[in-house]
């Protein structure tokens, strides 16, 4: 609940003097919030300094210890002043929070203890404010990092554990992945290397012209020639280890689609594939052009080497990730050469035996002059020509040497950023899903506010109070407000899953619409119980969901709708923490518990379950015992359960 | 283009380059434009301070110390010292987290804009709490009807009705039970008027409309939730 929403509560409240006349049912009364004392101030001493702050900017957030009554725990009633032992530096930052409603974080504190602080305060860290929540982040990560490190180090001679059961192909990947786990692997690595280098060699050598052992021999042949075996073998060991290897991967792959479509195991089946399409292909003239090209591919094997080489790895992906620079930068050379291919073209048109014979023709020219390259073999003759071409080799070096240095820092911004990217695009994933939850949070407040009897004017004034007490003035507040909307529109609030059931409720007729209804049931108290029995509260709607023989399906929505307001519930567990000790057990109940057990049990309504124990009222009548059969021991589900079957 | 037109443009080109360098050299000053019009981002800093405590006291109803509570939350919250429609609309909506509560508080927003000059300051705001909390029946019932009464001729047309039910229907949202339909703004206006609208002409005016009210038990009895907002 952000600072300004007390602020703007009453004015809410005011603005639904408009629903008024249009409303056709009459709206709720006001809850009767006892009338606030004024304004006071009050004094925090934290360890000697002390801070004043009105009453009301410490309670615009009830869920934390300053805005609850959990700073009741230390108060001091002798000087009258809330003493806190930690640190007042820090308390400044919390105490801000409050006033301003954004949590900034210090620069030259340890970002340790700022957590601890903001822990206690019961603070939580995505509440860091926008402008140092980056910040805050970084240093939090470098520290986590930082200790991380020094973990592995001290573990460094153990290494990491596999887990007893790992298969073979969990230990083979994790022998490709880590080379430097186990000396086997390490072994192979090497090998692997060695064999790349190798066959990089062979290709190269091949094409060395040698002399023959006659020194009369009168042309020259490469040694791939001289040597046709020797050079044979070696490609087909080299392949033979690269197939194996490639083969030995795919079979340990944890995920074989993916592995098949990375671009290692690309890269590995080009570089085997051309010895193989060698070996099919018959050697005749026809084809020996195609079978040349192949060889071409053989030199890819060296990309192997990017398994070897981090710096190889990291290049790749910094040009990748550069791509649309580059990309641009390759797109106005075309337009640039393009345009001077055309007026230098035009410029030696009339000249006799030009090279300039087309606009393609050009494009080598401009090509050249551009990048400064200057071979000299195409010159304009022209004066018009020269101007141009002169004019080309300039701009040539304005277009290439200006996108460069961008490129260059572009590299380091990007491939730094990008790490970066990504982690906060997951945390923002975080980040929405908990604002999605605290909105989900109100709506459901107000609906458990609903199902709680709290809106029944009549009724058992006594133990309602008690279940309502715990929900802070603001909540009373909002929540009539919310009320009277729905009384002047004669709808109600309900959650998207009642909604959708409502929906499909429509069509399969009366008994499903009666197991909605009653699978709407387990809400209130389900969630009432949540915050403290959320085990009995599970199986309560299994139990109920069976009884009423509805869709499965349904049980399952019906869990994961107490699941999900299980966990909205837990932000407001602070408040019932805070509830005076006697108070909590009459949490657990609902006004109408007590009504039902009232009328159906002969067992004395006094059964205020304490949730620690599983005993129950056994003593009473033979309702009570036949429902704890049937129960699973559990007797908060006593009341419920009777009042299910009295439907 | 033949070779003389080429050179001529060569040339040309070649004139225009000696051009930039004598600029360069500040020998030739080229007719400058018009200094650029100023920024003319208005200073977002506006800060209105509004009438004194006295003052206030003397023009609304709330206490002394009502007012400096008040002032405080609405200086906390809008250090400029006014609201204007973007805050005011992000502010109501977050109490109404499940529905679109946009409209609903642009109409609101034009009712407490009592002169009309954009932003709500603080004595705008606490003018019409004051009507509000603290005035009479009539004066929350005639608030009300300025509220409906969207273009201000006295009039309360069923357009206007119209726009006002769907803006508190858009607030409730999706998830409502019963279903919400797609008529049921528009029966709640008929109804409406056919409660209101004594003398069935289509419209109703402030006394029609006061006097229903007045009439109606339940308006008169909820009436009574604004006294102990504050």
């Amino acid at each position: 609940m952000a600072a300004g929403l007390a602020t703007w509560l009453p004015f809410a409240r005011a603005a639904a003097v408009g629903w008024l006349p249009l409303a056709q049912q009459p709206l709720p009364p006001a809850p009767g919030v006892k009338a606030s004392r004024g304004d006071e101030v009050l004094v925090v001493n934290v360890s000697g300094r002390r801070f004043e702050t009105w009453k009301n900017t410490l309670d615009r957030y009830p869920d934390t210890l300053l805005g609850s009554s959990e700073k009741e725990f230390f108060y001091d009633a002798d000087s009258g002043e809330y003493f806190f032992d930690r640190d007042p530096d820090m308390f400044r930052h919390v105490l801000n929070f409050y006033r301003t409603g954004r949590l900034h974080c210090p620069r030259q504190e340890c970002i340790q203890a700022f957590d601890e602080e903001l822990a206690f305060y019961g603070l939580v860290p995505e509440l860091v404010g926008d402008c140092c929540l980056e910040e805050y982040r970084d240093r939090k990560k470098e520290n986590a990092e930082r200790l991380a490190e020094d973990e592995e180090a001290e573990q460094a001679g153990d290494g990491p554990a596999l887990p007893a059961g790992s298969s073979l192909r969990q230990r083979l990947w994790r022998a490709f992945e880590n080379p430097h786990t186990s000396t086997s692997a390490l072994v192979f690595y090497y090998v692997t290397g060695f064999f790349i280098a190798v066959s990089v060699i062979a290709n190269v050598v091949e094409t060395i012209p040698c002399r023959g052992s006659a020194r009369r021999s009168s042309r020259e042949q490469p040694c791939g020639e001289r040597f046709p075996q020797a050079f044979f073998c070696m490609d087909t060991a080299c392949v033979l280890i690269f197939t194996g290897e490639y083969l030995l991967r795919l079979f340990a792959a944890p995920s074989r689609c993916r592995f098949l479509r990375s671009v290692m195991s690309l890269i590995d089946v080009v570089a085997i594939l051309p010895y193989y399409i060698g070996l099919l292909v018959p050697k005749n003239d026809d084809v020996s052009g195609a079978f040349v090209t192949l060889r071409v591919f053989r030199v890819f094997r060296i990309f192997k080497f990017s398994r070897h080489s981090q710096g190889l790895r990291i290049l790749g992906y910094t040009l990748k990730s550069c791509a649309s620079e580059l990309g641009f930068l390759l797109f106005s050379l075309t337009m640039a050469i393009i345009i001077f291919a055309t007026v230098m073209f035009y410029a030696e048109k009339g000249t006799n035996k030009t090279n300039f014979t087309s606009i393609p023709a050009a494009f080598w020219y401009t090509i050249v002059t551009m990048t400064t390259l200057g071979y000299g073999d195409m010159v304009p003759s022209t004066i018009a020509g020269k101007i141009f071409g002169s004019i080309c080799s300039l701009s040539g070096v304005l277009v290439i040497a200006l996108p460069v240095p961008v490129i260059v820092s572009n590299f380091s911004r990007i491939y730094h950023q990008n790490q970066r990217a990504d982690k906060r695009r997951a945390q923002q994933k975080v980040r929405l899903a908990r604002i999605r939850l605290a909105k989900s949070g109100t709506t459901n407040a107000f609906l458990q506010y609903k199902q709680n009897g709290g809106l029944e004017d009549s009724g058992s004034g006594e133990e309602q109070a008690l279940c309502v007490r715990n929900r802070s003035a603001f909540e009373q507040q909002h929540h009539h407000l919310l009320h009277c909307l729905e009384k002047t529109t004669c709808h109600e609030f309900t959650d998207e899953l009642t909604f959708s059931e409502a929906l499909g409720a429509v069509s399969p007729g009366g008994r499903t619409s009666r197991s909605t209804s009653v699978s709407s049931q387990p809400v209130g108290p389900g969630s009432l119980l949540s915050s403290c029995c959320p085990r009995r509260a599970k199986r309560r709607a299994i139990r109920l969901a069976n009884s009423t023989a509805s869709v499965s399906r349904g049980s399952m929505q019906e869990l994961d709708m107490l699941a999900g307001l299980r966990r909205s519930h837990a932000p407001q567990s602070r408040s019932s923490l805070n509830a005076k000790p006697h108070d909590s057990l009459d949490l657990n109940c609902d006004s109408r518990d007590f009504v039902a057990a009232i009328i159906s049990i002969p067992t004395p309504p006094a059964n205020t379950p304490d949730e620690s124990q599983p005993s129950s009222p056994g003593g009473g009548g033979r309702a009570g015992s036949t429902l704890r059969n049937s129960s699973l021991g559990t007797p908060c589900l006593f009341p419920e359960t009777v009042k299910i079957s009295s439907l | 283009m033949n070779l003389e037109g080429l050179e001529m443009v060569a040339v040309l080109v070649v004139l225009a380059l000696f051009v930039k360098v004598l600029e360069q050299f500040g020998l030739f000053e080229p007719v400058s434009l018009e200094d650029s019009v100023e920024d003319e981002f208005e200073l977002s800093t506006v800060c209105h301070r509004p009438e004194g405590l006295e003052q206030l006291q003397e023009q609304t109803k709330f206490t002394r110390k009502e007012l400096q509570v008040l002032y405080r939350g609405f200086k906390n919250e809008c250090p400029s010292g006014i609201v204007n429609e973007e805050n005011f609309k992000q502010i109501y909506s977050q109490f109404f987290p499940q529905g679109d509560s946009s409209t609903y508080a642009t109409f609101l927003f034009n009712a407490f804009d009592t002169n009309h000059d954009g932003s709500v300051s603080f004595e705008d705001f606490v003018a019409g709490l004051s009507v509000i909390l603290r005035g009479t029946v009539d004066d929350r019932l005639n608030w009300a009807f300025n509220l409906y009464d969207l273009n201000k001729d006295g009039c309360i047309t069923k357009e206007e009705m119209l726009d006002i039910m769907k803006s508190i229907y858009d607030m409730m949202g999706k998830y409502t039970y019963p279903a919400l339909r797609e008529e049921a703004p528009r029966e709640h206006v008929e109804s409406f008027f056919q409660k209101m609208d004594r003398n069935k002409d289509g419209v109703v005016t402030i006394e029609e409309f006061m006097e229903s009210c007045q009439k109606d038990e339940n308006i008169m009895r909820s009436m009574q939730l604004f006294d102990n907002v504050i």
